[in-house]
């Protein structure tokens, strides 16, 4: 100890300056780049070659020539001679459409769940834990595989079809609903709508107003309900009922006409929901118990009612601890639907970085498209989910 | 005179608040909408449960080995399984060799044992936990190769089932871990092309798909190497696996660095301790405990993730349980198989997770609400 | 990033350099230095290639694998199946990854020109056709219409699919999975009314169906499929091999030589077969490989015909009669040019 204290006394001399911090940070950082930007070189240098070595075409002229094959599900209008490029837009669509249903089907789960896990009903909080542990402990793939391979295959052939009313018909094709067909006077119907959407945004202005003011409550909720019904129907009904069902019905080998749910969709999305659901649950009962007891007593204590204290007092408190790990599971259920290769569904990665690379051969272009969507993707949640953070941050006195 | 009270003795409590009954009325029927939740939770489980166990169980069957003995019965056929057993846990792996898978995993038992005993002492475990880390995926490595010491090689084509499985995910947790901690320090460091290429590359592996990342690693790679050049096919998937994961890693063990006083840092400067020590001794070790949780939830995802491999050709578990349901002999037992698969999975990952509860209880040394 | 890992990347990038300098060179060099040949083949397809409980590899397309690894290494066993998917495969030879690509594939333009591929001949003359369940009561690819189909993702089978129908104006949903085991699977589910591929193939996947009888393939045959063993572009010397092993098992065939008596037509006085067999002149020496390696395809793998007979032909559970694959001298269109 003594030699340290003298040695401190005395003036260090300077140190050489390999060992000074800021040379050695300029030069690892110089050194970093010229390795990273020199491997990049040479990844390029080498596909170069490789290419033209094997005389592969390159560039992205292939999105302009006709795709000449078919797709089980198109959100829009597609068909064999359309062009790669507008496989590209089905392909992209198939994703998104599974991916935001299954965002709002495991949120709404996911909070079922999660609240069912707090509950102090003993048998239902069992019930929760056991789903989260089962669901989130077994691979997707596996889960997703289950549904289609073993649960959807029991269903019945068309011609015995499990029917509602005539109008629903579930099968091993799939579950085939009534499709609207708007007539013309429909338009009145959505502008009664936007006409009702307006009304309740001014309607909410003035009550909130006026509570502030008088202290006054206004029965806002139901009266949102009943402009929201309310005015569409009396549209549809004075413009004569201008929606007709276009019901499904077995002709040949299939049913034809109305919607149809595919199993392959359906089992990605029941996976994907159930799947994530569980972690999604964990979240929520994570995010409820980090608001502190003490929060609903003082609520309590100052007359809210226990429906009162959930919306103004806990929600907007656990909600903050919610939605980061929320975002993330939504970035990843969206990554994850690209499982639906495995399966058949016509997504991005089986339908574009599959069936295209396949018949153009160009795989780099196909992969790297396919990344580039889904980096996007994610990077635009994490950007939103960064703003979000901003504005939810706890302002700290 | 004096009088003394003489307190009543206790009355015992109402009947309905203890024992069995006062258990059912706080736990299950507390208030109307309880009830009706009892009621529809039983009534579910009444119809969905008979009918499982009756599946799974009772009216199953458990021996002979032909498809034939499962006609008789209703309920799962489990022969499908034990025919299939040795295929599952060792794929293609040779059958006069699997000796040496079992002493791999016999030997992993023996090493990591001592480290789950609290009465071992803390440096031993350290050096046992240091030699398992750097010897034992060698010894491993060397065993289940072979081609050394007389064994017979087995290529890595012929590693399968739960083996491949293991193989995968051990390696990939071992690697990410400390792959993601250098970048979640990259991440913070302060030098901004270090700090940017983290980033990326953070970014980058957390935004794409894992299948789209194996599919390149399989099939494209050699695309951007050299002519001729090529690296053994499970090699490439495990790298795949790793650096996806270790993104996802980095991005745990940043929040725990966050999380960690700034006064924690300048303490360690002021005691004169450079980058390396301040981190490898004073922030790391806090920040890895507060983290743990996290880190063991990357890794049961990274387990989970291992089953990806299938798309790939890779004969995992996943992958030669679902090829064997379409094994032209033993169609229509798709269930049975992917219901062992999927407990097989879930046992593994339960495991870790709870083993992650108690290990966060045990090192919780901080104040205690 | 630190100090560490500059190191070890900067230990990888020359590492991955000097690799790369030391391999560059044609592909046969790669292979021998290797010690075996990386062969694609399909991910289970009865009769073409299907690899057992054991993993070990069965039928024609393994069988040209084989041929092709007896040719280079005098031994039909060095060599190492590569099990891929129709998706990846032309990926996996574009790149690199085989050596070459020996599973049920068809020759077309674009697959020759701008995909940069080769193809090297014909093992198998195929068309397209329909594998239906008998109880739908259909006769003929024209009744179709409206009908489900499974169809194997990224093949021409899939091209060929949407163009017979838009020809025919008839219409139908197409699934397209990535195995074909799952379009067999689907099809047994009855997900889709009809099952389409290669002829060869749905009497494959037709014996991979628990109940085989209740399946029928329908009489139309829609398309020309010539399957092929594949290679890249750009390497001459590899392609010679590769198409001279098919050709060599084809004259074998047509000259009468077999696994079992080419030892004994060494002995021949036919010029012809005498160069073949190596036994007169340096034909074989040509190629880089050793003069007799004709030979030992034929004694290790065996002629064509053999080896059709014993992957899909009568000694096989397909049993799929020659047809167009017969010798051209039997009213087929196996053809060899001569060894001369």
């Amino acid at each position: 100890m003594a030699d340290r204290a003298e040695q401190q006394i005395t003036l260090p001399a300077k140190p050489p300056f390999w060992n000074d911090p800021k040379t050695r940070a300029i030069a690892f950082q110089v050194i970093a780049l010229v390795l990273t930007v020199g491997f990049g070189l040479y990844i390029f240098d080498n596909t170069q070659t490789n290419l033209r070595r094997l005389g592969i075409a390159s560039g992205f002229d292939f999105l302009g020539s006709p795709s000449g094959f078919d797709i089980i599900q198109t959100l829009i209008p597609y068909s064999a001679s359309s062009s790669y490029g507008q496989v590209f837009w089905v392909a992209l669509l198939n994703t998104l459409l599974v991916a935001l249903l299954g965002v709002i089907l495991a949120t709404l789960l996911g909070f079922v769940i999660g609240v069912a896990r707090l509950s102090k009903n003993w048998l239902i909080a069992k019930l929760a834990l056991l789903y989260i542990e089962i669901f989130r402990n077994i691979p997707l793939l596996l889960q997703i595989f289950f549904w289609y391979f073993a649960v959807l295959r029991a269903m019945p052939a068309p011609r015995q079809s499990l029917s509602l009313g005539d109008a629903i018909f579930l099968n091993i094709r799939g579950l085939y609903l009534p499709a609207p067909e708007f007539k013309t006077g429909f338009g009145w119907v959505l502008a009664a709508l936007a006409v009702a959407l307006g009304l309740i945004f001014a309607i909410a202005r003035w009550a909130r107003r006026r509570q502030m003011a008088t202290g006054q409550p206004f029965p806002m909720l139901a009266t949102a309900l009943a402009l929201l019904l309310g005015l569409p129907l009396l549209a549809f009904v004075l413009a004569g009922a201008p929606l007709h069902w276009q019901l499904p019905e077995l002709r040949g080998f299939n049913f034809q006409g109305g919607w149809v749910v595919i199993p392959e969709m359906a089992s990605l999305l029941l996976a994907l929901t159930v799947y994530t659901a569980a972690f999604i649950a964990e979240i929520v009962r994570a995010g409820i118990q980090a608001v502190s007891h003490g929060q609903t007593e003082a609520s309590f204590s100052l007359g809210l009612n226990t429906g009162l204290t959930l919306r103004l007092i806990i929600l907007p408190q656990a909600l903050r601890v919610i939605i980061p790990p929320l975002t993330n599971q939504y970035l990843n259920l969206t990554k994850n639907s690209s499982l639906a290769a495995a399966i058949g569904y016509p997504d991005l990665v089986a339908t574009f970085a599959g069936t295209t690379l396949n018949q153009t051969g160009q795989a780099i272009e196909c992969i790297a498209i396919t990344m580039a969507v889904y980096l996007s993707i994610s990077l635009l949640i994490s950007l939103l989910m960064n703003i979000y953070n901003r504005r939810m941050a706890l302002v700290e006195r | 005179m004096s009088a003394t009270h003489v307190p009543h003795p206790d009355l015992p409590p109402p009947s309905s608040t203890i024992g069995a009954l006062g258990w059912l009325r706080r736990n299950l029927f507390s208030s109307p909408l309880n009830v009706a939740l009892t009621v529809l939770a039983v009534y579910l489980l009444a119809i969905s449960l008979p009918p499982m166990l009756r599946w799974a169980l009772f009216d199953a069957t458990w021996s002979g080995d032909s498809r034939e003995a499962c006609t008789a019965n209703s309920g799962a056929c489990w022969i499908f399984i034990k025919v299939h057993f040795g295929q599952f846990m060792y794929g293609f792996y040779p059958e006069a060799q699997r000796w040496r898978v079992d002493a791999v995993v016999l030997l992993l038992i023996i090493g990591a044992a001592p480290l789950f005993i609290s009465s071992v002492s803390n440096p031993l475990k350290v050096r046992l936990g240091l030699g398992l880390l750097l010897l034992y995926p060698l010894l491993a490595f060397m065993l289940l190769h072979g081609g050394l010491f007389g064994l017979t090689p087995v290529d890595t084509r012929q590693w399968g089932g739960l083996l491949l499985t293991l193989v995968i995910a051990g390696v990939g947790m071992t690697a990410a871990l400390p792959l993601g901690v250098l970048l979640a320090l990259g991440r913070r460091s302060k030098m901004p092309a270090i700090q940017t290429l983290c980033v990326t590359f953070i970014e980058f592996w957390r935004g794409v798909p894992l299948i789209t990342v194996l599919f390149m690693s399989s099939v494209m790679l050699p695309l951007f190497l050299p002519t001729g050049m090529n690296f053994d096919k499970l090699l490439r998937a495990l790298i795949g696996v790793t650096l996806f994961q270790a993104a996802y890693m980095a991005e745990v063990v940043r929040g725990g660095l966050q999380a960690i006083p700034k006064g924690q840092v300048e303490a360690a400067a002021a005691l004169g301790l450079g980058y390396w020590k301040t981190m490898a001794l004073i922030v790391l070790p806090q920040a890895l405990k507060l983290v743990i949780p996290g880190i063991v939830n990357t890794f049961i995802a990274l387990f989970k993730d291992t089953s990806l491999v299938l798309i790939i050709g890779l004969f995992d578990l996943m992958n030669i349980v679902h090829s064997a349901t379409t094994n032209p002999a033993w169609l229509g037992f798709s269930t049975e198989g992917y219901v062992f698969a999927a407990a097989v999975y879930w046992l593994f990952c339960f495991s870790m997770s709870h083993y992650s509860q108690s290990l966060e209880k045990r090192l919780h040394t901080g104040h205690k609400r | 990033m630190n100090r560490r890992n500059t190191l070890a990347f900067s230990l990888t990038a020359t590492l991955l350099l000097a690799a790369g300098t030391a391999q560059a060179g044609n592909t046969l060099n790669a292979v021998k230095e290797r010690g075996y040949v990386k062969c694609g083949v399909s991910d289970g397809l009865p009769g073409f290639s299907y690899a057992d409980a054991k993993g070990n590899y069965s039928g024609i397309d393994a069988d040209v694998c084989r041929a092709i690894a007896a040719a280079v290494f005098g031994d039909a066993t060095k060599l190492k199946f590569t099990p891929l998917t129709a998706k990846e495969r032309l990926t996996a030879l574009q790149s690199g990854e085989i050596d070459v690509l020996s599973r049920n594939t068809t020759w077309t333009s674009s697959r020759d020109s701008a995909q940069g591929l080769n193809f090297t001949g014909v093992t198998y003359y195929d068309g397209q056709g329909f594998l239906v369940n008998k109880k739908l009561g259909v006769k003929g690819a024209k009744e179709l219409d409206g009908a489900t189909v499974c169809v194997q993702a990224g093949t021409t089978t899939e091209l060929n699919l949407s163009d017979y129908f838009r020809a025919n104006k008839m219409k139908f949903t197409p699934i397209s999975y990535d195995k074909s085991d799952e379009s067999a699977k689907s099809l047994e589910a009855g997900r889709c009314d009809v099952l389409t591929s290669d002829q060869s193939q749905l009497y494959a996947q037709r014996i991979k169906l628990a109940k085989p009888d209740d399946y029928v393939v329908l009489p139309e045959v829609i398309s020309k499929e010539p399957l092929g063993p594949v290679v890249r572009h750009g390497d001459d010397e590899w392609f010679d091999i590769v198409r001279w092993t098919l050709f060599a098992m084809v004259n074998a065939e047509e000259m009468g030589i077999t696994s079992k008596n080419v030892d004994e037509m060494k002995k021949s006085t036919n010029p012809d077969i005498k160069r073949m067999l190596g036994v007169e002149g340096d034909k074989g020496k040509d190629f880089g490989l050793a003069n007799d390696w004709m030979a030992v395809v034929i004694k290790q793998v065996g002629n064509y015909g053999e080896v059709f007979e014993r992957t899909v032909g009568k000694g096989s559970d397909l049993k799929i009669a020659r047809g167009q694959n017969a010798l051209w001298t039997q009213g087929g269109l196996q053809y060899a040019p001569p060894v001369r």
